[in-house]
């Protein structure tokens, strides 16, 4: 019987950007490899409260496996972390407490709002509540649903991928990004 | 005719305190009895040491709003852990100034319960030793579970009363 060569695909873990080859060297700019190494070592911190974060050990274990999108080292101190991950109803007592750990982490950071009580408040449209944690501190990607599946999930975390990638290296420098902190009061 | 537990506790409490009862009442088998506010905490002091009723057991304490009567009711439910036999205490308030004696002199764990019921109905008990919020944040300014107060957050723009029925 023949054999056919000719389905077979080669996957790599990731794509090269563009730049100029030649025998032995590889040049492009710097942004694109610094953006190619970032996208594929984010460390998460998740900030888990509730029945989101519950889907996000899901989406953790083998059958999801963030660790397939380089983000299976979970930081559990947000000095060393890139990616917070808020998961879950984030009550007005919890406020403080989140925006410290945000204020903690290094830059360059980035937010994921996971779920709808994250992102809005949900269902608890309630005085002790806070309706979006995007009241207290700056949201990158938000993931809808109550609780949003685990492909969901991924979907946000290859969003913010898509962001950490194209990201200029002086965006954290820009006027623009320190007027967007001062007004939510950060430093 | 044969007196029933119920009836002998109602008979043993007016024994001492018959002035301040104000209303007997069974609520789904559950005696219920109201009483006048001054002397609640010598009352359920008499309770927990009476050799017939022994109310040795808190099972909770907590306030109700009476819109309509402008008053706030605190609810104290007792049992009896010998005889399995339980009790509530009513005693209304006044809304303008919900002021009443604290019971952490009988029951230390009335401590965070009388601090709940000031958290969310803003009654002051008397001679509590650390009256302060518990579940709430420390500068709220309102108490939540009075109904004059709305229970959505009223600082969202996104919903609309014609859509969410606010």
């Amino acid at each position: 019987m023949e054999t056919s060569t000719s389905n077979i695909k080669t996957y790599t873990m990731s794509e090269k950007p563009e730049g100029y080859e030649g025998a032995g060297f590889f040049a492009t700019s710097l942004d694109k490899v610094v953006g190619l190494a970032r996208k594929n070592s984010i460390w998460p911190l998740p900030f888990a409260t509730s029945c989101c974060g519950i889907e996000f050990m899901a989406t953790m274990g083998a059958h999801y496996d963030l660790a397939r999108f380089g983000s299976e080292r979970l930081s559990f101190s947000p000095r060393q972390a890139d990616l917070l991950m808020v998961m879950g109803t984030i009550a007005k007592k919890m406020g403080p407490i989140l925006r410290q750990v945000y204020e903690q982490m290094a830059e360059p950071r980035w937010v994921l709002s996971v779920g709808a009580c994250a992102s809005s408040g949900g269902i608890f449209d309630t005085y002790s509540v806070l309706q979006g944690i995007d009241r207290i501190i700056p949201v990158d990607v938000y993931v809808p649903g109550c609780p949003p599946r685990p492909e969901q999930i991924i979907d946000g975390v290859m969003k913010i991928q898509h962001l950490v990638e194209t990201e200029s290296l002086r965006r954290r420098d820009s006027a623009e990004y320190k007027a967007m902190l001062n007004k939510y009061g950060i430093e | 005719m044969e007196v029933t537990e119920q009836e002998r506790l109602v008979a043993i409490l007016k024994e001492r305190y018959d002035d301040q009862v104000e209303k007997v009442e069974t609520i789904q088998e559950f005696l219920t009895i109201t009483l006048k506010k001054e002397n609640i905490a010598d009352i359920i002091q008499y309770l927990y040491h009476h050799p017939e009723t022994k109310f040795q057991f808190l099972t909770t304490l907590f306030a109700v709003h009476y819109p309509d009567l402008n008053q706030i009711a605190i609810v104290y439910q007792l049992h009896n852990l010998v005889s399995n036999q339980r009790l509530r205490l009513k005693v209304y308030l006044p809304i303008e100034n919900p002021t009443i004696k604290t019971l952490t002199t009988v029951f230390a764990g009335a401590n965070w319960m009388e601090r709940e019921t000031y958290d969310f109905f803003g009654v002051n008990f008397e001679g509590h030793p650390d009256l302060r919020r518990i579940l709430n944040v420390e500068d709220m300014i309102i108490f939540p579970l009075r109904k004059e107060y709305p229970l959505e957050d009223q600082t969202r723009e996104d919903k609309s009363d014609k859509m969410f029925g606010r």
